[in-house]
Formats: C-alpha cells, structure tokens, sequence
C-alpha cells in the first residue's frame, strides 16, 4: 500500500539514498537496519515528509503523492513516533497529544478541556496507558513517553481516511527488557490499525519482531530479508560487507605504542547511572577505542577523562598522579584535550575568529599582566593553518562559514597547540566527506607517532578497528572485552559485534 | 557571494547610517541642531549613559542581562556624595580619594550581582532586578529621602571647564570608553566574554572558568556604573535616590539600537557608543525641531522602534522572545 520506487536523494557531496525501492504491506511490520551513514535517516525523513525526494515516486495505493511538509504526510497516514524528547515537557499529556489539532475541541474560541481530557483518554486506552491526560508530561517515566508518542500518531486513526504507516525510530533505546516486550506486543496487536516501519540499532529487536527487513548500506537497498531466513551474521554481513582498505586508515603507519609509562589510568570508576566498574590505561602513543552502541556509556566514560562527568567511585589517575574533583579546566591543565562530536555546540564558537578559537583554551599562555598579545596569538594560528592545510582565507576568517572538516582542524589544532598529549576524540569523522576523513586519520598516527595518547570513539566500527591500538567493547555501561589490534591481527567486525549487541 | 558580503558589511554599518541619517533629518528642519553648542550639549547627556551603556554591554555580549543600573547608580552616587563630603568635600583635600573607592565600591556591588546570579543560580534578569531595588532602597536609606549637594568648584569643573566647547566629563566618558575597548579586544576576559555569549558549552568544554567570567562581567559593568554615578553627579551637582532614574532604558535601548545583539556573542563597546549617541539625538533632536514636550516620550519610543528595525540583523533570528 506504501511503497517507494527508485527514490533518490542527493545533499552537497553526499549521494544520500540511490534508487531505493521500498514498500510496506497493510499491517506489516518492516524492519530498517544499517550502519551510522548507511541512509536509515534520510529514508525515515523522505517518508515522513521532512526531505523531498530528487528523483523516484512515492506511491501510496497506487497512487503517486508528494509531500511537501511532515503534516501532509500525516494527512495521508503516515505518522513518525520519535524517540522520546519530541514531546513538549512542560504542557499535559493530552496537550501534547493534540498539539497543533486543537481546533477540535474550541467552541466559541475557548478550548473545551474536558472534551479534550476525553478525547485524549481514548487515545491513551489504544497503547494500554492508564494515566491521568492532565498529567505534565515531565512527570512521566520514559517509557510511558514512548507510549504517548504512539498514541499521539495514532490520534491519525480518526482524521485520515485509508490505512496508516507508522515509524518507529529507536523507540527501544531508553526502554527496560519488560518495556520492550509490552511495546512489541502492543505493536503487534496494533497491526490491525497499522503497519510498522521499525528502525533499531539492537539486531535481536528487529529480528523479532519484523516480518521482513531492509538492510541498507551506502545509501541503498542491498538485501531484503523475509522473517527467519538469514540469522543476525548473514544480515551483519550484508550491512558492513564491504572490504575494509588497509591504507585508508592508514594501518602502515601503525607503530607499537610505549607499554611503559601510563598516561590515563581509571579503576573501578562508576558514574551515576549504568555506567559501572570501568577500568582502562591508556599509554603514550596509543590510539584506544571505545566501541558500543548508542548509550552503551562509551560518550560518558570519554567525558569522565575530561572532568565533564564525576565518578562516583574508583580512581582516575593522570600521568602517575591520583585526581579527585577533576573538572575540565583540571583536565585542560593536565594536558587533556577534547573534540567533541557536535562542532557547532562544543567544538568551534561560530563568529569568532579562527586565531581566537584556537587559543581559547590558552590564552594565559598569549598574555602577558592580563593583556593578550595578538600578534602572538596570530602568528600561532597562521603556523597550523600551514601544518594542517586548513582551508581558510586567513587567521582572521569567522570559524563559522568554515567546512566541517576544516573546523574539526582548527578544534585539533586548538589542543595540539596548546600542547596536549592527551586526546580525547569523539566521532572525530562525523559530516565529513572521505578526503576530508583521511585528513582526519593522517592527523591521529601524526599525533601517535609524536607520543599523544588518544581515546577514541569511532563513527564506524571499521574506522574504530583501523585506527586502534586497542579495543574495549561497551555494552550497557560495562566493559564486556579488551581486543589488541596490533597491525596484522586486528579483530574483525563479527568479534566485536559479537560483545555489542 | 558578493551579494552576502555587502550585505554583510551593510549591515555592520547600519547604526552608524542611521545616526548619519538623523543627524541629517534633524539639520534639515533646524540648522541651529548642527553646532558645536548643541553637540557639546548632546555629547553631555550622552556621557554617564555611555558608561553604563559600556557596562551593560559587557554583560549581553555574555548573553546575560543587567538591570541594576538605575540602583546601582542611585547607590554608587549617594555614597560617593557623602564619602566626598566626609574627606573634606572637596578634590584638593582627600575628597579626591572617594573617585577610585566609588568605583571600587561599584564593582563591589556588580561583583555580589553576579555572585546572586552565579553561585544561587537565579536568572541575570531577575537577580539584578532586585538587588537595582536593594540599591535604589539603600540610596533612600542613606539620604532619608534628601538631596545630597556636592558642590566643590573643582569637582564641579568637570562640567563647568571646558576644552575645544566640550567639559571635562565628556573627556573622562572617551578615556574610560576607550578603557572598556582595550578590556574587549585585548584581554583574555574580553575574550571570554564573547565565548561565554556565543557558545557557553564549548567555553567550558575548552577549559574557561565560565562562573568566574560571569561574576567577572558584572564587576566590570557595576564599575562603569559608578563611574556614571561620578559623571551624574558631576552634571547636577547633587545626589539623591533618583539619581540613577531612567538609565535602565537609555542605556539598554541604546546598546540594541547599537547592534549588540541580545542573544550574546556579538557587538562590542563601539556599537555602545553609536546606540547611545542616536537615543541622544533623538531626543535632543525632538527638543530642538520644537517638538512638544508631551509627545516626545511616544515619539522616542517610535523611533527607537524604528531605530532597531533598520540597525539590527533579525534575519536569522527563529524565535524572538
């Protein structure tokens, strides 16, 4: 009843999705699986209506449509339940629930709420959640969130005439083990309402509950699975398959690292929250990575390193001396640098200059009785500009209307000037094209070969096996295995998934 | 591209424009608006509201605000009437002392502003709102309700001699604006302001004591606070709880006007001086083109209005609120 044909979609140096054929039958339940980069979002976007598509037809019961916004494509059916931060945390449940389709319920310019707490009290009854619709949403666990996101779409039910198609992206990734199984038995009897579209990172998920499943890598189709044919390897294969080049990680210039000295050296660490009982060294010109899927607490361990997050147990020692209290400043003190993964938020201030975003973090050390000294400062940034072929039209030029690539230059060179030796990298390639990704690589073995020792979490896991000294695989806030990767004997794909997931 | 880059540049320089065109509209209906008497006349009222446009501005570029100008300056200017008096009332004798205590004093007053606002986690809007209404009650407290004269020849010159047919205040507003362009440009903590405004996250990401700039900030701005109440008290030659009465819009309205944005992260004390200089304008403007006197509050706030539209970039604002 829903099906895509030949869709295609094309962002500035990125050929996004390449003809992908794509359909779903009336109540049905599709699977949608891929790496980090495979399309999975893009394809969720175009079917909900936030991306028009620029080639191929969307059909729905045979009939060509074009949606130009989300909202007409949910006047044709088609609803998407986000993970659960798209509802507005200060207003009631049923607020939300109607949000945006108020008119129904005013009479004479005033909303009847009543009407409204009824209304939305029917919704609730349709996913089994039995609270009060004048509750505040914040107040709610995140699974009820979930819950009411679905019964948000579903309100679609009474406005949309003909059949309806419902995302489901990630809705497991917050949940317990007992609310995963409520929701799927609750998706499977909504099946009489709806069909399914289910994105998931948890392989063993979508394996149970899909009738068929999409696997998709570089931006397009490369199997279609019916139900209990192929077993999660077979798939897994099919979604990273493709062979992994030596020289584009750079692996010849992988050098033993030096066992002797420690630079980071975390016991027994706990945070709040899952994270438990972690325990990592990390040596002078060793890349280590840290591998799990989202969530898996990979993010909050890197943030510990930098004192973003305070352990609630164990040690972090830094360079042969304990610290407790650590907070970033400490942590820049110490020599510790951080790229985070979103450059505009935490990485580069868009607006200032290039030489100013580089000697943020130091500027004690370009002043003199509290005045900067400027010309220093640009004479510094116009060195690493030349050392990393940064493209901008000068020292002077606004960070902000740099190239992605070329800011995540600028956030390395930040630290590598102020003579960091412990690099934390997280997503260090996310948004970049290749060219600019290798750049990216260059700059981890020139830093390894020059004794920094680099945490790293990866954006794919065969980013994470090329570049690593080491590998730790994180699975639910603990360390569930330690890979050596020494050139020539790195773990493959399968072994590492293995322990994720 | 060269479509983006003049616009762009135009829009860089866009108050100064408007501050062009005005002083042109105004010309044009009363030639006597364009003589130095007049200038010297502007380039007065617009002194104290400079110093603490400069101070306020320092706190929007953090992407904060300050609304404890008008207590704080009815505080700053009090106590230094009497501290001038005390010393012997006069510069000659130790009088000149209260100059450097009164904006010590200032700073003190910003540094506890901030400290409100940092360490108890209040909203900048609502901690200085009240502590400019603990300042304004103190003034009261101090002069029971009186007028506090200050009437030493000397101090008084600072209206009262003039140089090339402008006073010395108007001398002292330049070098402290001039001060306030060295802390933006070439300190670390200028620097920081702009970080904290524009991305407050990364600052703390790259190591920059964000609660410290904070408090930091407001010191700086209670400052020129005090050396408003100075350059006030100089103008009238007394100090009383009122003092302080109608720098909050002046000195917000004029850094807007200016092009800082209110969102933090850009503008600077330049842009300070030409918001403050068009409110001047406007409303010396208003008095000399004969205007009567009760539609120039309603015609200031429609120019200013005016003023903002053609002066600021709301391009690539989403949500105003």
């Amino acid at each position: 009843m829903y099906e895509l044909k030949k869709v295609d979609k094309k962002f500035p140096g990125v050929h996004a999705l390449k003809a992908v054929d794509f359909h779903v039958n009336r109540g049905e339940i599709v699977g949608l699986v891929g790496e980090n980069g495979a399309g999975k979002s893009t394809l969720m976007k175009v079917i909900y209506g936030a991306y028009q598509p620029d080639g191929g037809q969307i059909m729905i019961d045979g009939k060509a449509v074009r949606f130009g916004n989300p909202r007409a494509a949910m006047e044709q059916g088609i609803g998407m339940v986000f993970q659960e931060q798209s509802l507005i945390a200060n207003l009631t449940v049923m607020e939300n629930i109607f949000l945006g389709y108020e008119s129904q319920f005013v009479r004479f310019g005033v909303i009847n709420w009543k009407a409204m707490a009824a209304a939305a009290t029917k919704q609730l009854a349709k996913v089994k959640l039995d609270i009060d619709p004048g509750l505040v949403t914040a107040e709610l666990s995140f699974a009820q969130r979930q819950l009411v996101e679905l019964a948000k779409v579903l309100t679609l039910e009474e406005r949309v005439q003909g059949n309806l198609v419902i995302l489901l992206d990630e809705p497991t990734s917050v949940l317990a083990k007992e609310e995963v199984d409520l929701l799927f038995k609750l998706v499977r009897e909504l099946t009489s309402r709806a069909s399914f579209i289910f994105v998931s990172h948890r392989m063993d998920e979508v394996m149970e509950l899909s009738d068929r499943i999409y696997v998709m890598k570089d931006g397009a189709v490369v199997d279609v699975v019916d139900r209990g044919l192929k077993t999660v390897e077979q798939i897994q294969h099919k979604m990273v398959g493709r062979n992994v080049d030596k020289e584009y990680y750079r692996e010849q210039r992988q050098k033993p690292f030096d066992a002797s000295q420690e630079l980071v050296k975390l016991a027994h660490v706990d945070l709040v929250g899952r994270v438990k009982d972690i325990n990592l060294t990390l040596h002078p010109g060793e890349v280590l990575c840290l591998v799990g899927t989202e969530g898996s607490g990979r993010e909050a361990i890197l943030r510990t390193i930098y004192g973003m997050r305070t352990p609630v147990g164990g040690t972090i020692t830094i360079k042969g001396q304990p610290v407790s209290g650590l907070s970033p400043q400490g942590a820049v003190a110490r020599g510790v640098g951080y790229v985070p993964r979103e450059r505009k938020i935490e990485g580069i201030v868009g607006g200032m200059t290039v030489y100013e975003n580089m000697t943020l973090s130091q500027m004690g050390r370009h002043s003199r009785g509290g005045v900067l000294r400027i010309a220093g400062e640009r004479a510094l940034a116009r060195e690493w500009i030349a050392r990393l072929s940064i493209k901008a039209s000068s020292e002077m030029a606004d960070c902000g209307n740099l190239s992605g690539g070329n800011q995540q230059k600028v956030v390395l060179a930040k630290w590598r000037s102020g003579g960091s030796d412990i690099m934390l990298l997280d997503h260090p390639t996310r948004g970049l094209d290749i060219g600019a990704k290798e750049d990216v690589y260059d700059m981890i073995r020139d830093m390894s070969e020059a004794g920094v020792g680099i945490v790293l979490v990866a954006d794919t896991l065969e980013e994470a096996i090329g570049l690593s000294h080491t590998i730790i695989v994180v699975k639910d806030g603990a360390i569930q295995k330690q890979f050596d990767c020494a050139v020539g004997a790195k773990p493959s794909l399968y072994d590492l998934l293995h322990y994720m997931i | 591209m060269t479509r983006h880059f003049s616009r762009k540049t135009l829009l860089k320089w866009a108050p100064l424009l408007v501050l062009l065109v005005l002083v042109v509209f105004f010309t044009a209906i009363n030639p006597a608006f364009f003589s130095l008497r007049n200038f010297a006349r502007i380039a007065i009222t617009s002194s104290p509201a400079l110093m603490v446009a400069i101070g306020v501005t320092f706190i929007i570029i953090m992407g904060s605000i300050d609304l404890s100008m008008e207590g704080a300056i009815s505080f700053s200017a009090v106590v230094f009437a009497f501290m001038f008096k005390f010393l012997g009332g006069t510069l000659d004798s130790w009088g000149w002392l209260a100059l450097p205590l009164i904006v010590l004093c200032g700073a003190v007053f910003g540094w506890v502003n901030g400290m409100i606002h940092v360490r108890l986690r209040i909203p900048s809007f609502m901690a200085s709102l009240a502590m400019g209404f603990v300042g304004t009650g103190a003034a009261i407290l101090l002069t029971g309700g009186n007028i506090v004269k200050v009437d030493d020849e000397l101090f008084r010159g600072l209206l009262t001699v003039r140089y090339f047919g402008f006073p010395i205040m108007v001398y002292v507003a330049v070098f402290f604006l001039l001060v306030g362009a060295f802390v933006q440009s070439y300190t670390p903590l200028g620097r920081n302001f702009y970080a904290v405004g524009g991305g407050e996250d990364l600052a703390h990401a790259s190591g920059v004591k964000v609660r410290r700039v904070r408090v930091m900030g407001f010191a700086i701005a209670g400052a020129y606070y005090a050396i408003a109440a100075i350059l006030a008290v100089g103008k009238i030659g007394q100090a009383e709880s009122v003092s302080g009465a109608n720098f909050m819009f002046i000195s917000i309205t004029s850094v807007v006007v200016g092009g800082v944005a209110l969102w933090g992260g850009t503008g600077g004390v330049w842009n300070a001086l030409v918001g403050v200089l068009i409110v001047s304008v406007i409303n010396n403007g208003m008095v000399v083109i004969g205007l009567p006197d009760f539609i120039q509050d309603g015609m200031l706030g429609l120019l200013v209005i005016i003023a903002v539209v053609l002066s600021t970039d709301r391009r690539s604002i989403q949500v105003v609120k």
